[in-house]
């Protein structure tokens, strides 16, 4: 019998409340990257109406005209500028860069790699992203 | 005589609810919580409520501990939802009248609040944690190999690891991979690689190159905000890929 590992599970991984804003920025990042890739693939569905011609792809587009197609699209561009902006913190991030320098620890042992440039990292792409969706809820909602 | 007033002055003692996590693998379904009131007082720690309820209450309950002083990294466990040391944490400092324990997530359980660390040190041992090199300090003729403070500095905050499993149970790439090898065991692989007397960089950068090695690492820096000793697990990760990846020397 395999004993039980015990691991936390998608429960656990998927939590963002317990281990500071870098845990939510995870959690925002898999979940935004995620919904590209299935608005993506709507994308190519939505765009491959051009076969049934003029009268079938304006069918279509009547859909993203509704409120909820305008309130899916206002998700898809905050998911869209949080992913990006994030995105270029992380691959830094991932190379080393602005994760603090190496030195001896001392009381209270504040990590120096969850440091305030990720921080404002995150919380730019938090807000870029809230304005971004709030300008695109303008424009469509103001026509 | 100030520090006798300080303690005849102390308004913090009171009576806390210990909640423990209770499971015996080999008999019960599930964990189940037994309940326990502890006396307190401002420096008591949850390490120290737990023993109290073995001499006082229920002798049967499964703990490991040690050192009882943050050195020996034998009580990591979940205290009010977050890997810590019992012997390094306070109850004063919870701002809780419930403490509830539980055993460390992403180990298998033993019994109670005991878990098995076979899977931490088989990966501590994978990416090989000592100085990799043909000649030793103990030649003959060989001196000892000289290190500038300079060259300490960049790899001796990573040399403080305890290997207590905090941040493999904080780590939400270890709460689903069960082959993943981990930050505890990265870190330390930063560790060596970042030490000028080391020759095995190559040999130890292969053993992480893989697909459940270092590039599962999402940087969400759970790891670091949970170690007791001031590793910085995901610093040392990060700066180990930048390395990898040609961005740092
Ligand atoms: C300029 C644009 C983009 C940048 C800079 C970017 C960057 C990144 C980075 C750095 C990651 C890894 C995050 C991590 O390690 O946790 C990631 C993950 C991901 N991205 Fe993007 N990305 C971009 C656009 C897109 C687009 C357009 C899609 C969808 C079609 C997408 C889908 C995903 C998915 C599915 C993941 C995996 C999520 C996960 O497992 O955590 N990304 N992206
Ligand atoms: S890196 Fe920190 S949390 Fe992880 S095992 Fe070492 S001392 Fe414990
Ligand atoms: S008892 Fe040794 S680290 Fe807590």
């Amino acid at each position: 019998m395999t004993q039980d590992e015990h691991k936390e599970g998608f429960k656990g991984m998927a939590n963002p409340s317990r281990y500071g804003i870098e845990r939510v920025a995870y959690w925002l990042m898999r979940l935004s990257g995620l919904g590209l890739l299935a608005y993506f693939i709507g994308h190519i569905y939505e765009t491959s109406n051009i076969l049934r011609g003029r009268v079938g792809w304006n069918e279509f587009l009547e859909l993203t005209q509704t409120t909820e197609g305008h309130i899916v699209l206002a998700i898809v561009i905050a998911m869209c500028v949080f992913h990006t902006v994030n995105g270029i913190r992380v691959m830094l991030g991932h190379g080393g860069v602005g994760v603090g320098k190496p030195a001896r620890p001392d009381y209270p042992y504040d990590p120096a790699s969850q440091n305030y440039r990720h921080k404002i990292g995150i919380y730019s792409a938090i807000i870029l992203a809230a304005i971004a969706m709030m300008y695109g809820l303008a424009v469509m909602f103001g026509e | 005589m100030a520090q006798v007033s300080d303690v005849a002055d102390n308004q913090y003692s009171r009576t806390k609810t210990l909640r423990i996590a209770r499971y015996n693998p080999e008999k019960d379904s599930e964990k189940q919580f037994m309940e326990f009131s502890v006396p307190v007082e401002k420096w008591t720690t949850v390490l120290e409520t737990i023993l109290n309820v073995k001499q006082h209450q229920d002798h049967s309950v499964g703990v490991r501990y040690s050192c009882r002083q943050a050195t020996c990294g034998s009580c990591g466990m979940i205290i009010n939802g977050k890997p810590r040391l019992a012997c390094f944490t306070k109850v004063s400092e919870l701002d809780s009248d419930v403490v509830t324990v539980e055993p460390m997530n992403n180990f298998p359980i033993i019994r109670d609040l005991a878990v098995k660390f076979e899977r931490l040190f088989d990966t501590h041992h994978k990416i090989k944690p000592y100085l990799d090199r043909d000649d030793t300090e103990l030649e003959s003729d060989a001196k000892e190999f000289l290190q500038s403070p300079e060259e300490l500095e960049q790899y001796i905050q990573f040399a403080n690891c305890i290997k207590c499993g905090l941040c493999n149970s904080a780590c939400p790439t270890m709460a689903t991979d069960s082959s993943f090898v981990g930050p505890q065991a990265l870190a330390q692989a930063y560790r060596y690689v970042a030490d000028s007397r080391d020759k095995g960089k190559d040999s130890r950068l292969k053993i992480i190159d893989e697909s459940h090695g270092i590039w599962r690492c999402h940087f969400a820096g759970s790891c670091s905000q949970v170690c007791p000793k001031g590793v910085d697990p995901a610093m040392g990760i990060q700066l180990l890929r930048g390395y990898m990846l040609g961005f740092k020397s």
